[in-house]
């Protein structure tokens, strides 16, 4: 079990839906999309939560929740117990930082480092011009860069080397949460543990509560103490890390975890061989999402959609755990 | 761009800067040196005008009317001869220079300023503002503006200034046109997302996030619409309806040789040949500023 402090999460999200509205054609009337479907979730102080799931099935657009940067439909999202719709942007700022996938697109190639990573201590008028270039150069090293990078401009950097300055830029002003959405999958191979080492050190380093996304449980097993596994905006398990690669319950978990078996060393979406594509999020399929793709779907799955199941560590939506979990409350969706 | 296999933090930062870069691409760029070049001439013979100009360039003499240029015989008293009214040629085209140049430079200021403006409000906002924005610029867009132009000059007399303000408040569709869709892709990266995310608030990001990456875009327009602005005016002066005389203006020059064009051609061979020396080295700059600030689109 993971060192929870069950009692004062310091996020914490209710019921977090977002729908897009996404037109079709030029004439297509607009049809709604739920990127994020009824997302509950919680995080203790210094948990690393890992969010895994295919490609497209709404990690970012919980991420950018997260941060503010967009609007749920529905749900709250709390921070140390603060709505953050009702939070001030820039306290929201000092709290909760992101670190984003690419670090081709996160940096912007007009400004130098120095300039970049001094941005957020600017924006919060921290210190003066003397007192900035000293934190910078500060969190470089911790990060792992030496100080004459400052001068220099994104596009004379690696790819590691940008997502260390990108990790400077989230950390500078000692945030408690880091939101990392996929922060290693545009790195080459080699790169990614350097990265992957650096974020567990800093948090322990720093005390910091991890958000981290990803499509690859390898990297989620490696980091995190909890875990969450998505599925077309629905957390369909959540388990302790420990557990879930133990004896995961979801079938679309085992599928997930049977795939980092057979490691596939591109960048796209895990292998999961569940034969059929993931289906269309403007049109999911009936009863239980998963049912097409699913080994075990029963006759229920295609009607009903599972609700919820408590477990010992988590919970898990998939009505072969029916049996031993408490009576439906929600009906068809 | 790959990272170095072994330790990517020994391998060194020895790349040039993206300033450096960008000096040797101008410099390695034969069009836009020679576009600057002769705009740089322009610009300071216009600047230096009292001092280079021979003659008053108003200054009006019936014994010398119409003499020709040194080339076809002239003399040296006037190098490129006297106009019909016995005014020096070539002052008043030194003078001439100031005109084209001062309706260029500020038509384009004003047009870019609400172009740009409109542009990345509607790119950066989306939604109504871009769907108001983008509704203005098809309605400039249907109007003529060579007819329009025309139209208001007649009704508010024509003037420098009329003639300026006139084409500051026409020409501003490219510039919103470019700016939006610049401001639209650039509006998408992470960058943006992370200035958000840190706590930065919408004019700081127009300005330190958005605005540097799409101004290159903005430099190659502004060339644009100065050699657009420069050639109305000159249209404008031609049909009588711009800049009026006796100012000294290219356009006004072309018109008033044009009644001699068959006995001295000259008379509106040489404002002419200007002119298309003077927009050709702008578009030559533009064209060179597009190619050497769009280091992604190259590379
Ligand atoms: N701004 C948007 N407008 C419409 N649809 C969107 C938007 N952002 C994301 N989506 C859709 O929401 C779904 C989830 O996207 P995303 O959160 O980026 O997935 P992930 O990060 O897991 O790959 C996708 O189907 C995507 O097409
Ligand atoms: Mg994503």
């Amino acid at each position: 079990m993971s060192d929870v402090n069950k009692d004062a999460p310091v996020l914490e999200l209710r019921g977090v839906t977002k729908t897009y509205s996404v037109k079709q054609g030029l004439f297509g009337a607009p049809k709604p999309l739920t990127a994020v479907n009824d997302v509950t979730l919680t995080l203790g102080r210094g948990e690393v939560l890992g969010l895994v799931g295919e490609s497209g099935c709404g990690k970012s657009t919980l991420a950018k929740i997260l941060l503010g940067l967009e609007a749920p439909t529905q749900g709250e999202v709390l921070v140390d117990g603060e709505r953050i719709d009702a939070t001030d942007r820039r306290r929201l700022a000092r709290r909760i930082q992101p670190i984003f996938q690419d670090p081709y697109s996160s940096l912007n190639p007009r400004k130098s480092i120095e300039d970049i990573v001094s941005l957020p201590l600017l924006v919060h008028n921290v210190g003066d011009a003397a007192s900035r270039t000293k934190a910078v150069r500060e969190i470089l090293d911790i990060v792992g860069l030496p100080a004459r990078v400052m001068q220099t401009y994104p596009s004379q950097m690696s790819g590691g080397q940008r997502q260390r300055v990108a990790i400077a830029r989230a950390l500078i002003m000692k945030p408690e949460i880091v939101i990392c959405d996929e922060p290693t999958s545009a790195l080459d191979v080699s790169v990614q543990s350097q990265i992957l080492n650096l974020l567990g050190d800093l948090r322990s380093e720093f005390g910091l509560t991890y958000l981290f996304i990803s499509h690859d449980l390898a990297v989620i097993e490696h980091l995190a103490t909890r875990v969450a596994v998505m599925y077309l905006g629905r957390i369909v398990e959540e388990a302790d890390v420990a557990g879930l690669f133990d004896q995961s319950r979801h079938p679309y978990t085992q599928a997930l975890l049977k795939s980092v078996l057979t490691p596939d060393p591109g960048m796209g979406v895990p292998d999961t061989e569940l034969g059929m594509e993931y289906p269309n999020p403007i049109a999911p399929p009936p009863g239980c999402h998963f049912h097409p793709r699913c080994p075990a779907a029963m006759d229920r799955c295609k009607i009903i959609a599972p609700l919820p199941i408590p477990t010992p560590d988590g919970h898990v939506e998939c009505h072969l755990f029916d049996g031993d979990g408490p009576e439906p409350v929600r009906s068809i969706s | 761009m790959a990272d170095m296999a072994t330790d990517p933090l020994l391998a060194d930062i020895t790349g040039p800067t993206p300033g450096q870069m960008l000096r040797k691409r101008i410099f390695g760029h034969q069009g836009l040196l020679i576009g600057a070049v002769v705009l740089g001439v322009l610009v300071l013979v216009a600047i230096f005008a009292p001092w280079l100009a021979p003659h008053d360039p108003y200054a009006q003499s019936l014994m010398a009317r119409m003499q020709p240029p040194v080339f076809l015989g002239g003399s040296w008293e006037h190098p490129l001869g006297t106009d019909h009214l016995g005014r020096d040629y070539l002052s008043r085209l030194i003078y001439g220079a100031r005109v084209s140049l001062l309706i260029g430079t500020v038509a384009a200021l004003i047009s870019g300023v609400i172009g740009t403006a409109m542009g990345v409000a509607a790119g950066y906002f989306g939604g109504r503002v871009d769907a108001v924005v983008t509704f203005l610029i098809n309605v400039r867009l249907a109007m003529p503006v060579v007819l329009v132009a025309l139209a208001v000059v007649a009704i508010m007399g024509g003037s420098l200034q009329v003639v300026i303000v006139v084409l500051g408040l026409l020409l501003w569709d490219r510039f919103a046109v470019v700016m939006r869709s610049s401001t639209l892709q650039v509006r998408g990266r992470e960058y943006v997302a992370a200035a958000r995310a840190v706590g930065c608030s919408t004019p700081r990001i127009l300005m330190s996030e958005i605005m540097p990456n799409i101004v290159n875009n903005l430099i190659v327009v502004v060339t644009l619409e100065m050699a657009h602005a420069i050639l109305l005016e000159a249209a404008l002066s031609f049909l009588g309806l711009g800049v009026q005389p006796p100012t000294p203006s290219w356009g006004l020059m072309v018109s008033e040789g044009k009644n001699m064009m068959l006995f001295e051609p000259w008379m509106v061979m040489i404002p002419g040949v200007v002119l298309f020396v003077l927009v050709l080295a702008i578009n030559l700059m533009g064209d060179g500023l597009r190619d050497v600030t769009a280091p992604e689109n190259r590379s």
